[in-house]
């Protein structure tokens, strides 16, 4: 488990940077945090909101830069990511507490969708190389180019404005009670649908990309020359190559899954769907920093959680990560 | 937004022009294959980058400024509005043609500075090795994990409302984020070919390792840096267009993410009559310029893997080179195999061939 070992420290400390760019990017700016955000917060400024920010910010604490430092993880580890301004007092934990079921969900299930369809499909169009499937290459290639909130919208505009065929927004029905009922889970569902599609669409065609040019490569191996020569069905001869091309489709999750996050969470946007997206949205348009902040460190976190589950996939795939030594 | 993961591992051969090739062959092989898909992206691309010069002056009226007070919303396309109208009358075309150079501007820049440090990180700590190159290589990793596109919301959202917005600001704000990728890749690379024995030699007459770097090992490593410089684009593309649309970046500085942001607070996708043209321009041309690059990029990646340029012919091409029509079983042939020269049978198809595709075939065994 030497790989997982080598990753888990990884982790810890690409961990600590983020947190580490959370607490200095404030200061980096000129001026006084607190007073800076105040100027720019042009509504209504309470004593409670800047003694807030105060504490926050570590500013008037008395400490120099390396207590604040210390005094902020401090607060971290206790779970503590501060105070939204946007809904004062309401903290930031609890705004991102709510909305991140729904983007689990959705994201969770779009990556896995997206990764299976577009390996299977990689394979085929590998295996019929030179065949009018190639022409899928181009178009895939625009999929992939073109940014996610704009196929989103897209989508809004083709499949529900106009035909009507799902709805606009949100992620339920809101005239239903939320709970384990069959009406409410069906409009779960059907609200999901949409995005979770646009979702799969503009991020599988890397994987269809990455499978098809491991796949030619992998296909010119002896071993897959020999399985051929010795008579086995087809299917085999494409699931032996199969099993050792897919492996760079698995490390690179690593690579993917960052803009994958950050696509869906402008589909999210785009759809008005309650998820991390939207109070991102929230955050930005009413200057929310520290919501903003502690949107950064969740979305890096659940990326690298889905890292270490990606290295767990790749150590059970690959049994020569698995040897000692 | 593009994922770079496509990239194809390469043999080190197909990188390096191999020792004694003759200066004509050596140019054939340099040149790009001229395939449809390289043709369309080079096209696209050279038409983006003429948008991004020429666009603001011949823009037809000043994007911010309203029009008409009259009306209250968007009017679809007409002979005074080729593009139609906003919702508070400004002209839709104009802001496409002003707002791609800002767009083109920032991802060019992007991709160039985060090329450079790719090049200085990853040449670097392939060569030197040790703990240079663990060091480079934690860094480069750190920043492939961590996920970019908030960190930047955090920065832009801090920086972007003290400092005016600035394309040159805004490029190198997001090439920190875009070098790691490249980076990786041209350590592998580095790596490989620190052994070989021209390199060897190199050291041992006692040449500074900058001058290996830069004029022994960097010559071979071009393509690699091509994509890379490419993907990087791609990347500045998809991010500036993304905080944009989020509005972390004024909204008054006019890009094509810009456009989507003002379509999209004005729901243009979701009113009864679409105001398609309020959020089409904007999207496609984003997608092109992207595609434009990734096609190029498909070039690179053939003639880099050999085995790709073959999966890549068409059946037409196929049947000349005299390929089995579909390969179902490995072997697919190596065309014009860079760095292998005399092996095979070379056929000199240009000016003979319809399809415009003008490089010489080499149809050899797959080893």
């Amino acid at each position: 488990m030497r790989l997982i070992s080598r990753r888990l420290g990884l982790y810890v400390v690409t961990a600590i940077v983020a947190i580490t760019a959370n607490f200095f990017i404030p200061h980096l700016m000129p001026g006084n945090p607190v007073l800076s955000l105040i100027g720019r917060m042009q509504a209504q400024v309470s004593t409670q909101t800047i003694t807030a920010l105060e504490l926050q910010y570590g500013v008037n604490t008395r400490t120099g830069l390396w207590g604040q430092y210390l005094h902020y993880w401090a607060q971290l580890l206790h779970g503590n990511l501060g105070i939204s301004l946007s809904s004062y007092p309401t903290p930031v934990t609890t705004l991102i507490r709510g909305a991140l079921p729904w983007t689990i969900g959705l994201v969770g299930v779009a990556t896995v969708l997206s990764f299976v369809l577009g390996t299977l499909v990689g394979i085929v169009v590998a295996w019929r190389r030179g065949s009018w499937l190639d022409n899928i290459l181009p178009v895939m290639t625009f999929f992939q180019a073109v940014p996610y909130f704009f196929l989103a919208i897209l989508a809004v505009a083709l499949f529900a404005t106009k035909l009507g065929w799902f709805p606009q927004n949100s992620a339920y029905d809101i005239t239903l009670n939320p709970g384990f009922s069959g009406p409410y889970i069906a409009s779960v569902l059907d609200h999901a649908a949409l995005p979770a599609l646009t979702i799969v669409l503009a991020s599988v065609a890397g994987w269809i990309i990455t499978m098809r040019n491991v796949m030619i490569t992998t296909m010119d191996e002896d071993y897959v020359l020999i399985a051929q020569a010795k008579g086995l069905p087809r299917s085999r001869v494409i699931s032996y190559a199969a099993r050792n091309a897919i492996l760079p489709s698995v490390s690179g999750f690593s690579l993917a899954v960052g803009f994958i996050v950050s696509g869906a969470l402008l589909t999210e946007i785009v759809f008005s769907y309650p998820g991390i997206g939207f109070i991102l949205l929230q955050a930005i348009s009413n200057e929310d920093y520290p919501l903003l902040q502690g949107i950064f460190l969740v979305i890096t976190f659940a990326v690298l959680g889905a890292n270490l589950i990606a290295d767990f996939v790749y150590a059970f795939l690959d049994p020569r990560t698995r040897q000692e030594g | 937004m593009a994922i770079p993961v496509g990239t194809t591992p390469v043999s080190p051969d197909a990188t390096a022009p191999a020792p004694g090739v003759t200066g004509k062959r050596r140019m054939r092989m340099l040149r790009l294959p001229r395939s449809p898909k390289i043709m369309i992206g080079l096209g696209l691309a050279i038409f983006f980058v003429l948008l991004a010069v020429i666009g603001p002056y011949v823009a037809p009226y000043d994007p911010s400024a309203s029009l008409s007070t009259t009306k209250g919303t968007p009017l679809p396309p007409s002979g005074a509005h080729w593009l139609g109208t906003t919702q508070v009358q400004q002209d839709v075309l104009s802001q496409l043609l002003v707002g791609g150079r800002s767009t083109i501007l920032v991802s060019l820049i992007a991709g160039a500075v985060a090329t450079v440090l790719a090049v200085l990180f990853g040449v670097t700590a392939g060569y030197f090795g040790g703990w240079v190159d663990d060091l480079l290589s934690m860094l480069a990793n750190v920043f492939l994990v961590m996920p970019a596109l908030p960190l930047l919301i955090v920065i832009f959202g801090f920086l972007s409302k003290s400092a005016s917005p600035n394309d040159l600001l805004i490029g190198l704000v997001i090439s920190i984020t875009g070098w790691a990728f490249g980076a990786r890749v041209l350590r592998a690379q580095t790596l490989s070919m620190r052994t070989w024995d021209y390199i060897e030699s190199a050291r041992l007459i006692g040449e500074r390792s900058w001058r290996i770097m830069t004029f022994e090992i960097l010559p071979n490593l071009i393509p690699v840096v091509a994509t890379s410089f490419l993907f990087t684009v791609i990347y500045g593309v998809g991010t500036f267009a993304a905080l944009s649309f989020l509005g972390v970046i004024s909204v008054a500085h006019w890009s094509w993410g810009t456009m989507l942001y003002w379509a999209q607070s004005a729901q243009a996708a979701q009113q009864v009559h679409i105001e398609w043209w309020w959020f089409l321009p904007a999207g496609l041309a984003l997608g092109l310029f992207g595609t434009s690059l990734a096609l190029l990029n498909f070039g690179i990646d053939e003639f880099i893997n050999p085995r790709l340029r073959a999966a890549g012919l068409t059946g037409r091409q196929a049947r000349r080179a005299g390929m089995p029509r579909h390969p179902r079983l490995g072997l697919t042939p190596v065309i014009a195999s860079a760095g292998r020269n005399g092996s095979g049978t070379s056929q000199d198809r240009s000016g003979q061939d319809g399809s415009g595709s003008g490089e010489s075939l080499m149809v050899g065994g797959p080893r």
